[in-house]
Order: C-alpha cells, then sequence, then structure tokens
C-alpha cells in the first residue's frame, strides 16, 4: 500500500500535493498495490481534488492541533495512518513540510529515505530505485531504497498534474496526538504578500531580475512581463541584499531553489550560486547587456542588449501573442 | 545552555564534480573541501554568537566521517567553536548520520542542536529532522531569526507562503537558513587556537543501511545557447511556445 500526505494550503489542495497523489499513484501501479492519501482538515471539495489526482482511498483527518503543520505532529499523524493502513511507501511532497515531517518519519520508523526525487521509482526485487538531484544540480544519483518500508518525497513540479474521473472512497480517520509532546507555541503569522501570484517553489513561469536593472524603482516593468505572462518574480542575491526586493523572492543556493518550466533572467550574470538554485528550470532565458555574462552558458535562449529596451519589446511580443491564442 | 552544531563536509561550492569507479564514487582528487555553507554561516556563526552574548556556555561541533574532515572540523575551531566530536565512519546516508549525531547528543545532554537548511552535496534536507525524530525533539525549520532567553526560544522560521514566529521550550532542533547569521571570516587568534582545541574521535553506533547510492550521472548541462536579436521579441515568445513548449 502506498500512503500519500496531501496538504490543503489558501483553501485549496497544493499542487505539490497532486502531484505526490499522481506519483504515489504510479508506484501503486509499479508495485501492484493501491494509493491513498491521508488529507487533513480537508472538505468535500478538496477531498474530490484528491480523489481525481488518483487516491483511491482518503483517510480524512478532522484535527485542529494539526492546522499548525508542525511536523510533529504531522509525522506522527501520518506514522498512524501508515500503520493502519500497512503502508510500505510512503510519498511527501519535497516541500517546507515534507523536508520536516519525512525525516523524522524516515528515524521513527526505520525506514529508508529519498528526500527529493525528480522520476519515478523502478522496482528491483524488494528494493525501489529512486533517482534525485545531488550536488546541488550538478549531478543525480540513483538511490537503492532496502528498508521494508520507503519514503520517498517528490521534488515539486518535476511533473505536470493529472486530474482524472477517480472518485476516491473517503473514510474519516481519528489520530491520537496525546503521546506527541510538541511544545511549539505559534505566536505570530507573517503572510508574504505575493499579489496573487504563484509562490515560487510552486510556480511554473518565473521571471528574475538582479543588478542590472539598476535600482528598485525599475521593477514596474519587470512586474509587468510577469503579469503578461502570469509569472512570479523572483530576484538574486545582491537584489535582496540591497533590500531592492523583499527576501522571500531571492532565488538560489542560499535563498529559494526553485525548477519553473520558463526561467526568465533579466540583469542577472549567473554565479554559480544562483545558477545552483535554478538550473533544474526547464528552460532559461538570459537576457543581459554583457554578451559575455556566464549565464549565456547555462542558458537556452539569450537575448544581448539594453534590458530597459528589451523589456517593453517583450511585454509587447508578449501581448501580440496573447491575443493571437484568443 | 549548551549547543551541538552538526557540521558536513562537503566540496567547495565551485567544485567541479566528476565521479569515478564506474559512477558509482565521488572522485574527490584535487577538490576543495569545506564546512557546508549553511551549517557554518548560519548555524555556527549564530551559536557563536549566542555564546558571545553570554547565552551559551559551549559551543560542540560534530561531524559524522574519516580522519580526512578533520582539517574542516578545525576550520570550525578558527571560528570560533570549543571543542570537536568526529564519528569515525563513512555514513551511506542522512539516516545513519543523524543516528549517530542524536546518540552522542542523547548521551551528553545538549540545549540546543542547530543544522543548516541542507547540504550543498546531497541536497536532502534530512539531518535535522532526523535528529529531532530520534532524539523525540521538536524541530523548527528553517530558521531565520532566533533567540532564547532562559529556558525559552523565540524563533522566526519560513512556511509556506510566508514566515511565522514560533515559542518553545529547550531542548530543540532547529535547522538554520538565510538571516540568521552573517559568514564570518576566522581572525588569526582563532586559526592559532584551532590547533590546540580538543577533537574527540568516537567510534560509531550501529550499522543501518537503509539505502544506497548506486550510481551518479552528471546533469547534462545545456550545450548551446540559442541568441535572439533584441529587435525581435516575436522570435523568443514564438520559440517559447513552439519549441520549448512552456507558454
Amino acid at each position: 500500500m502506498v500512503l500519500v500526505y496531501t496538504e490543503i494550503n489558501k483553501g485549496k489542495v497544493k499542487k505539490a500535493s497532486l502531484e505526490a497523489i499522481n506519483y504515489g499513484a504510479k508506484i501503486a501501479e509499479l508495485t501492484g498495490s493501491s494509493v491513498t492519501a491521508i488529507a487533513i482538515n480537508a472538505d468535500a471539495t478538496q477531498l474530490e481534488e484528491i480523489g481525481k489526482a488518483g487516491a483511491k482511498k482518503i483517510l480524512s483527518v478532522k484535527n485542529d492541533a494539526l492546522s499548525t503543520l508542525d511536523s510533529m505532529l504531522i509525522s506522527a499523524a501520518v506514522e498512524q495512518a501508515a500503520k493502519a493502513e500497512g503502508a510500505k511507501v510512503i510519498v511527501f511532497s519535497f516541500d517546507i513540510t515534507g523536508k520536516a515531517a519525512a525525516p523524522r518519519l524516515s528515524a521513527r520508523l526505520k525506514a529508508g529515505l529519498v528526500a527529493g526525487a525528480v522520476d519515478y521509482p523502478t522496482v528491483n526485487g524488494a528494493s525501489l530505485e529512486v533517482k534525485k538531484n545531488v550536488f546541488s544540480g550538478k549531478a543525480t544519483a540513483v538511490y537503492s531504497i532496502n528498508s521494508d518500508v520507503k519514503i520517498i518525497s517528490l521534488l515539486p513540479n518535476s511533473f505536470p498534474v493529472k486530474l482524472g474521473d477517480n472518485a476516491a472512497t473517503i473514510v474519516d480517520f481519528a489520530v491520537d496526538l496525546s503521546a506527541v509532546n510538541s511544545k511549539i507555541v505559534v505566536k505570530e503569522k507573517k503572510s508574504t504578500d505575493v499579489g496573487g501570484m504563484t509562490p515560487l517553489p510552486e510556480a511554473e513561469l518565473v521571471v528574475s531580475a538582479g543588478r542590472g536593472l539598476k535600482g528598485p524603482e525599475n521593477w514596474a516593468m519587470v512586474e509587468e512581463l510577469a503579469k503578461e505572462l502570469k509569472a512570479t518574480t523572483a530576484c538574486s542575491r545582491p537584489v535582496a541584499d540591497m533590500h531592492w526586493r523583499p527576501h522571500h523572492e531571492h532565488v538560489g543556493q542560499t535563498g529559494v531553489a526553485i525548477r519553473p518550466n520558463l526561467y526568465i533572467a533579466i540583469g542577472i550574470s549567473g554565479a554559480i550560486q544562483h545558477l545552483a538554485g535554478v538550473n533544474g528550470s526547464k528552460t532559461i532565458v538570459v537576457i543581459n547587456s554583457d554578451k559575455e555574462a556566464p549565464f549565456f552558458k547555462s542558458a537556452d535562449y539569450g537575448v544581448v542588449g539594453d534590458a530597459f529596451t528589451i523589456i517593453p519589446k517583450l511585454v509587447e511580443a508578449v501581448k501580440k501573442f496573447k491575443a493571437n491564442q484568443n | 545552555m549548551k549547543i551541538l552544531v552538526p557540521i558536513s563536509n562537503v566540496p567547495d561550492t565551485t567544485t567541479k564534480i566528476a565521479f569515478t569507479n564506474g559512477d558509482t564514487e565521488f572522485n574527490t582528487s584535487g577538490v576543495q573541501f569545506i564546512i557546508n555553507p549553511y551549517d557554518e554561516w548560519y548555524a555556527l556563526v549564530r551559536a557563536l554568537e549566542l555564546k558571545e552574548a553570554g547565552k551559551a556556555e559551549k559551543v560542540t561541533l560534530i561531524h559524522v566521517g574519516l580522519a580526512d574532515s578533520d582539517a574542516t572540523i578545525r576550520k570550525g575551531f578558527a571560528l570560533g567553536a570549543d571543542d570537536g566530536v568526529r564519528v569515525d565512519a563513512e555514513g551511506p546516508d542522512a539516516y545513519f548520520v543523524a543516528e549517530q549525531i542524536a546518540a552522542y547528543a542523547k548521551a551528553n545532554g545538549y540545549d540546543l542542536i542547530m543544522t543548516g537548511k541542507e547540504t550543498i552535496n546531497y541536497n536532502g534536507s534530512s539531518v535535522g529532522a532526523m535528529i529531532a525524530g530520534f532524539m523525540d525533539l521538536p524541530l523548527v525549520s528553517l530558521a531565520t531569526k532566533f533567540d532564547v532567553e532562559g529556558n525559552k526560544a523565540t524563533v522566526e522560521h519560513d512556511v509556506d507562503g510566508g514566515t511565522q514566529v514560533v515559542e518553545c521550550e529547550l531542548p530543540l532542533v532547529i535547522s538554520c537558513a538565510k538571516g540568521m547569521a552573517e559568514q564570518r571570516i576566522p581572525n588569526m587568534k582563532g586559526i592559532m587556537g584551532a590547533r590546540t582545541k580538543p577533537l574527540t574521535v568516537i567510534a560509531a553506533t550501529g550499522s543501518d543501511k537503509l539505502t544506497n547510492i548506486k550510481s551518479y550521472t552528471l546533469s547534462a548541462g545545456r550545450t548551446t545557447c540559442k541568441m535572439i536579436d533584441e529587435n525581435n521579441m516575436d522570435e523568443l515568445v514564438n520559440l517559447l511556445h513552439t519549441e520549448a513548449k512552456v507558454i
């Protein structure tokens, strides 16, 4: 049995969770078993969507204590579900919760973990072999998971989400958290205002700019391009460090690591630390006035020239393209 | 308060990665090793700041690895860590490493364990959470600010869609991200003192091999960058639609 942890964020099932269910369904197919999802405080619409992503059964947990997403509590809930269902494979997304709860569960269940899988596993006897990125994207490694219970967390945006017409059997599942000794008390939540944009870790299209933009007052055109593309805005480290842009927009090795379908980098030279956070992007476009900028070596498409004249032209081209699509 | 900082020994960020033995092992030949940047800049430096502020008595480094990592541990001494422990074993995965660190921490009583948010070689973000799991301690992940008064820690950390401030009684495990502290350069006094600070070598416990790496493959770099004229953005948009199929 494959168990998939799913999460609701801002009233919707997280895209990363839908990907994880699709992934769990594929593992179930490969191992000749079935896939069950665990859903925390999900409503009927959300449960239906989890079913459409391929879960045959959903353990619906209603428990206010879990709404803080404290990894100690989440891990305990998933552990109880895994034991009740006899799960042999447990799937998380390699997102903020998955990075904290999956390793804890690995320690608790003595279950081998591959954190950040990028492809479907292959079955080799009693083992599963799973590929993940290593050396900050410079290489991949195939791990063999040899333990009886196996845990895999899936790197977000590795596969497109597929929704079908599957309807899951929904079962209420009560978890007992009385033995969990979490002392974490949430005092304050600060929501990052992204103006309706998809959060960076989940974004499929990202428009990013660096020092080449010369100052924070010049970001309006970057935002306009992002808006036309329905993309999320990002920035390089120096730009965040100089407070031209908020820190949550910083992509790169020390900031957020992303792997969108399209990454447009404007006025970013392409330092190795920046590349380490974005080189998983499927397509990279680099716009830079310096034709020797190292980023061109890691790009699919390059434009040499002045960002201040190119961005408006690109915005117009996108508008024209969209008009032709309709 | 006693702080334990697990550190990983990783190839320098700019290393050209290569593999050996039929692509089953990382080729360490000619590679410069450093303390994993997140362990050093964020976890260790913040731990040292807490000590300087009189909030911690001692900062101990722990590393799971063979004798060739001793130089990296001593770099941590040069920055200001008081002493260090090396578990003399090469672990196959994060589980093994975390199991060793948790066993040591349990036996020696630490109030705070501070890891980096991930290592730059295996990128698993797992060891801190696993240590918390083995020790049945709370974890605050992706901490960007940390302070402690008496037995109560206040931590700001990244969550989906924003940040959150939490309070937690010690003992506690935190994984540290950007914002915790600023990178430091060791001074001459630190470098001189590093040679004589105590580094204890202990044997590993257990030999679990829940996972192992079968093979490595270098990521295919982008071979050609198609250059587009700056006056032809229609072509770029068209290529993104028809060739790259991303819009």
